[in-house]
């Protein structure tokens, strides 16, 4: 892929980072292994053998191209600008994250790794990750917060079929930013044999943008598609964003187009004026976690603070640093959605269209909600829809009372 | 120039390796932690790594972040850290403290107002673990400007090239972490620790220390054959939390009963 100067789509520099973001902030350990990394990234990234393997597992293994769907009853229903979905709920295990799990688990091979390790929120990435360990047969363990694994029990089941261990994190507030301290303690313990895949375009260089440029095929699909569908580029692309890489995946080959509105939905759990949201660039402030600088959760003595939001994916107290680069630069708008308009956009995208979105893209669609209806019907929308809601149905059911 | 090359000299012409305890600042409590902190130098410690309490310590193992969470549910904060080592100050002008920590509360405190007020404080040094020479500049100008040294670590995954990056632009002393893990995990031996110290020393003049699994008096006195300095740190911190109660307080004893364990490992130091 050739980049024209000064595009938004060139970061980050040679030393990782996008404006002051991003970079490498970690033991002295990984060093050797991340500098390593970067370099053996670049190169297969430009070594047509893996591209060739690369786009064979996205076509016959993860289903892709993913459709881009009209989604004529919700158009109707808003009464303004066309609604298409990303259908990346249709990939193999039911979500955009085995874009990257594949991509990195291919590279992990080259390497000679023979362990994967992964954190997981929601545990759609630890899924994903189980995955691709399963199919290239890897030792994998995932990480993930003991209050997710309660709240997330189907995935972890599906984990454990697939092959991984489930390691329950009951450190901290034993949710997604403390399974990640565990799996980069791991990582620093094995180095020698392991490779992390990491779930977001987060952390230390080079992942921020190996994930992005893995993820960044929901982009570049999407041009293609509504090129042939309307014969033109969309007015506006709206994703939800907790680590941002579903919709740094859709937004990236947008970038340049200065015509083209991108908003971005922050999870505001209870609001973000209250302390119970995980908006890291609507209420955070700039700081270093987990290899990168970014914007944070976190107290006046640079602690993090726990964040909240229905979704076990997005709840993380961080946010990838390219996200915050193209806040700084005007580039996307950042815009927040409730626990409660969530779970009413999701109950209106099962009974208007028969899909059952995940709580985290349910953030996107409650956006839709507000700016559809204000837009030309000869306008045009397109929503990441990231992942299915299957997993979810049990929060769901005791957000509406309801026991199953 | 900060109390740590006069330290490294007075042990050389000692002829003894230095001992480097860890502690957590405020843990269990700002009180007992102050008093503990007190009562080093006189246990034996000839230089003191203070801890500065971070909520997601992801290089350092359960002992180390247990030690931090309870700091900080005391109300342990870099502010209260940076007091601790001033009231330190009063009585003691010798002894050089390292304050060892991540970097996002230092970078929220402010750089610039970090550094001078450690200074001020009597801060001899920083060593921030997820700070790796690539991204530390911005610390490093500040810091040396007021006096601190910035201490870098070496790793058993650190090749020549790598170390040679690393000592250009340390100063104080470079610390060897003797495994790849995180801290209170299993121990090198000493003939593989040796042999990394000798090295780090084709390429840099300043001290050496080794860290990571030291627990025992037996294995302070090994290591510390070996390089100018062996630290102490998980082991040091599990000897507060064995005393403590079930809620996490401190009984009267938990101070003395730290002190002795520090001792016995001195003793161990004392006669490599």
């Amino acid at each position: 892929m050739t980049y024209t100067p000064n595009s938004l789509r060139s970061g980050p520099d040679e030393r990782g980072h996008f404006g002051i973001y991003g970079g490498r902030y970690v033991s002295e350990t990984l060093m050797p292994l991340l500098l390593d990394l970067e370099k053996q990234f670049e190169k297969a990234w430009q070594d047509p053998a893996y591209q060739e393997e690369l786009a064979y597992l996205n076509k016959e293994y993860i289903g892709r191209p993913s459709p881009l769907y009209f989604a004529e009853r919700m158009t109707e229903h808003f009464g303004g600008a066309k609604i298409y979905l990303k259908r990346e709920e249709l990939n193999h295990t039911g979500a955009h994250k085995i874009n990257h799990a594949i991509g990195q688990v291919l590279l992990a091979k080259r390497m000679g790794k023979t362990r994967v390790i992964a954190e997981t929120g929601a545990g759609q990435h630890g899924v994903a990750t189980a995955t691709v360990a399963a199919l290239f047969n890897m030792e994998c363990t995932v990480f993930m917060g003991a209050v997710d694994i309660e709240r997330q029990k189907p995935n972890v089941f599906r984990m454990k079929l697939l092959g991984a261990e489930v390691k329950p994190v009951t450190s901290g507030s034993a949710t997604l930013k403390d399974a990640m301290n565990d799996a980069l303690r791991d990582w620093v313990t094995n180095v020698h044999d392991t490779f992390y895949i990491i779930g977001t375009v987060a952390g230390p260089h080079p992942y921020p943008k190996m994930v992005r440029d893995f993820q960044s095929i929901i982009g570049q699909e999407t041009r293609a598609q509504i090129l042939e569908k309307e014969g033109r580029l969309p007015d506006k692309l709206i994703a939800c964003v907790g680590g941002g890489s579903n919709a740094i995946g859709l937004f990236h080959p947008f970038l340049d187009e200065p015509d083209i509105s991108i908003d971005a939905v922050e999870a505001a759990g209870h609001g973000v004026d209250t302390d119970q949201h995980a908006a890291s660039i609507l209420g955070g402030s700039p700081g270093v976690l987990h290899g990168n600088r970014t914007m944070l959760l976190q107290d006046e003595d640079g602690q993090i603070q726990e964040a909240h939001s229905i979704s076990a994916g997005l709840d993380y107290p961080g946010i990838g640093p390219e996200h915050v680069w193209l806040n700084e630069k005007g580039r996307i708008n950042y815009v927040n959605a409730t626990d409660e308009e969530a779970m009413e956009a999701f109950q209106l995208c099962c009974k208007l269209e028969g899909i059952i979105p995940a709580l985290e893209s349910s953030h996107a669609l409650a956006h839709l909600a507000r700016i559809a209806p204000t837009l030309d019907k000869d306008k045009i929308i397109v929503l990441n829809l990231s992942g299915r809601g299957d997993k979810d149905i049990f929060t769901v059911a005791d957000h509406l009372g309801v026991e199953i | 120039m900060s109390r740590l090359p006069k330290t490294f000299e007075r042990l050389n012409r000692e002829k003894r390796a230095a001992f480097i305890t860890f502690i957590t600042g405020g843990d269990p409590d700002f009180e007992t932690s102050l008093k503990i902190l007190k009562g080093l130098p006189a246990a034996g410690a000839d230089i003191i790594e203070l801890g500065m309490p971070f909520t997601d310590p992801s290089a350092d193992g359960p002992s180390i972040d247990k030690a931090a969470q309870r700091a900080l549910a005391s109300g342990g904060s870099l502010k209260n850290t940076l007091k601790m080592v001033a009231e330190f100050r009063h009585d003691d002008q010798e002894t050089p403290i390292v304050l060892m920590g991540y970097f996002n509360p230092v970078y929220t405190y402010g750089i610039e107002s970090f550094s001078t007020d450690a200074a001020e404080a009597g801060v001899d040094g920083l060593i921030i673990v997820d700070l790796p020479p690539e991204e530390d500049e911005e610390l490093r100008g500040p810091a040396n400007t007021a006096g601190l040294d910035v201490v870098r670590l070496i790793t058993p995954t650190s090749d020549d090239e790598r170390i040679q990056t690393i000592v250009d632009g340390a100063s104080g002393f470079v610390y060897y972490v003797a495994v790849a893990g995180i801290t209170g995990a299993q121990s090198s031996t000493a003939q593989i620790a040796g042999d990394a110290v000798q090295r780090i020393k084709k390429h840099t003049d300043l001290p050496v220390a080794i860290g990571f699994g030291i627990r025992t008096q037996e294995q302070a006195r090994e290591m510390a054959k070996v390089c100018d300095a062996a630290v102490v740190g998980s082991a040091i911190v599990e000897t507060i939390a064995a005393d403590l109660d079930k809620n996490g307080k401190a009984s009267v004893e938990t101070a003395s009963k730290t002190l002795e364990f520090v001792k016995s490992l001195a003793a161990g130091v004392r006669s490599a």
